[in-house]
């Protein structure tokens, strides 16, 4: 009866236990604005998708990486600054995919999915891609968070220590590419980066240790989530709920 | 120089260079930052960098570290270098909580050898501290056991006292000469305030984008091309030792030579080279020292 709230619950809780450490590297590293930048750039990949007629979750990935791996060769040449780099990204691919949508024949987007989201919608193939992202990135910040730490500290300490810092810099901005296409069904463009930041922020003030922030940002996402759910079962006590 | 190369010549007999470069030159978009620089680093001697601002002694050390590799010249490592490296300045963003024990734990992640280093540069007690709370000579000893844990033979310590009070300044330095006693390493320093260095140095190497002169403090403050670069602040150097040359020779009383006065830069150079029988000529001009 409440299959679609357990579907949306699973896929908050999956966008939750990744978007803890995720946002604390991204308060860390002063990377906000990236997260803004893939938002912007996944209007391009839906875009991209109904040309194609790919789904728009894969499309939106494979812009979000592209996007990604632009910043990482740019920010090599050192001829701009990062957030300058980023501005071009992000508004270039906005607007590219904001023509490109009004080009293709038939198309129709719901906007406001695409802004904030449609967490009730998601398929149980959804919640498995998600759930996957999740424990993929997590593993991978899991191997890399010592040298992530340790860049975060002092890059050239960290290199002469013997970390690969330009490798573990481009993993990570590949990993938040990922994580915001995947959860860009679940939350929407915009309210992505307040998903990784405002929980991170807050949960400083109560940690001491830089993996205490990360848990304890996830742990309130996580218990967001649940609450969430609660109110809406209370809300319709033993009524079939349709959706959409 | 002949004290200099004499010096030289012994350590290269007994042991070798940790690293050594010869004749590198850096340039940055088809501007020469180093020419022709030669450095040799052995174990058991400081060597002080000292330059103006923008004579490369930045892009040397990254060169040393093998953060930047040069377009001319040869690097030459031994193969048993270990390299502590103290960066110039830390700053840690607020928004990451970060203890001195995790700090350190970067470098080596054995709590007891943490807590021992840090005991060795004498901040044991705020190993529990976040990190953003310390004060300048704090951090600076943090940093210093951070790079100690590494057990190098090699420290490169970029201005190590940068924002340590005079008398903080004074223990770091003599921390920095115990270490290297205590460990037999080579120190690579860098430093722009040439009165505290001067004392805890075996060597300095001027640089000015080519090497300008090196050797003892003694030898290179009475250089002409050191004089030429850091005439002013020389005098406030040689000013210290003047005083104690005069009461060594008994002319303090003299009015003239009484030299805390004495504060055109060219007027205290020469001075402080007393000793060096180059400068013997200036001092008999000045009439101020008619006993020599």
């Amino acid at each position: 009866m409440y299959d679609f709230l357990y579907l949306a619950l699973l896929a908050g809780l999956g966008v939750a236990i990744v978007a803890g450490p995720m946002g604390s590297l991204v308060v860390w590293q002063r990377m906000a604005y990236f997260g803004d930048t893939l938002a912007h750039g996944s209007l391009l990949g839906i875009a991209l998708g109904m040309w194609l007629s790919w789904s728009n979750s894969l499309a939106v990935v494979i812009v979000c990486l592209l996007i990604a791996g632009v910043l990482i060769v740019f920010e090599r040449q050192r001829l701009l600054a990062t957030d300058t780099i980023l501005g071009i990204l992000s508004h270039g691919s906005l607007a590219l995919g904001l023509v490109a949508l009004t080009l293709i024949p038939g198309a129709r987007t719901d906007m406001e999915a695409l802004l904030f989201g449609d967490i009730l919608t998601v398929t149980a193939v959804e919640v498995s891609v998600v759930w996957l992202m999740a424990v993929c990135v997590l593993l991978a910040l899991w191997r890399l968070w010592p040298s992530l730490l340790a860049i975060t500290v002092h890059e050239d300490l960290a290199r002469v220590e013997g970390v690969r810092v330009d490798a573990v810099k481009a993993v990570l901005k590949l990993l938040l590419a990922l994580v915001v296409a995947i959860s860009m069904k679940v939350v929407g463009v915009l309210l992505i980066t307040a998903l990784l930041i405002i929980p991170a922020a807050s949960a400083r003030h109560f940690a001491k240790t830089p993996e205490q922030m990360a848990l304890l940002a996830s742990w309130w996402l996580c218990w967001l989530c649940a609450w969430a759910s609660c109110i809406v079962v209370a809300q319709y006590p033993g009524r079939p709920l349709h959706c959409g | 120089m002949n004290n200099a190369e004499t010096i030289k010549h012994e350590a290269g007999e007994s042991m070798t260079a940790l690293i050594e470069l010869q004749g590198v030159g850096k340039s940055f978009a088809n501007r020469a930052v180093l020419r022709a620089v030669n450095l040799s680093l052995m174990p058991g001697r400081i060597v002080t960098l000292i330059g103006p601002n923008g004579a490369g002694k930045t892009t040397l050390v990254k060169i040393v570290l093998g953060l930047l590799q040069p377009d001319s010249g040869r690097v030459q490592r031994s193969t048993q270098l270990r390299v502590g490296y103290m960066p110039q300045k830390l700053h840690i963003d607020p928004t990451l909580p970060l203890q001195v024990e995790r700090f350190l734990q970067f470098a080596n992640t054995d709590y007891v050898e943490c807590l021992a280093a840090l005991e060795r540069v004498g901040i044991a007690h705020l190993i529990k501290q976040p990190v953003s709370g310390l004060s300048g000579g704090e951090m600076q000893r943090m940093l210093l056991a951070r790079a100690l844990l590494r057990k190098p033979n090699l420290l490169v310590l970029d201005e190590p006292v940068q924002g340590v009070d005079v008398t903080g300044q004074e223990a770091l330095y003599q921390l920095i000469g115990e270490l290297r006693d205590e460990l037999n390493c080579g120190i690579l320093m860098v430093s722009h305030d040439l009165h505290l260095v001067m004392a805890a140095t075996d060597e300095v190497v001027c640089l000015n984008q080519h090497v300008c002169c090196h050797g003892t403090p003694q030898q290179v403050s009475v250089d002409p091309e050191f004089v030429a670069l850091f005439g002013a602040k020389t005098a406030l150097y040689a000013h210290h030792h003047d005083h104690e040359h005069d009461l060594h020779r008994g002319v303090v009383n003299s009015p003239a030579s009484s030299s805390c006065n004495h504060d055109s830069p060219q007027h205290g150079s020469p001075q402080h080279g007393s000793l060096d029988k180059s400068s013997t000529s200036y001092e008999s001009k000045e009439g101020s020292q008619s006993d020599v």
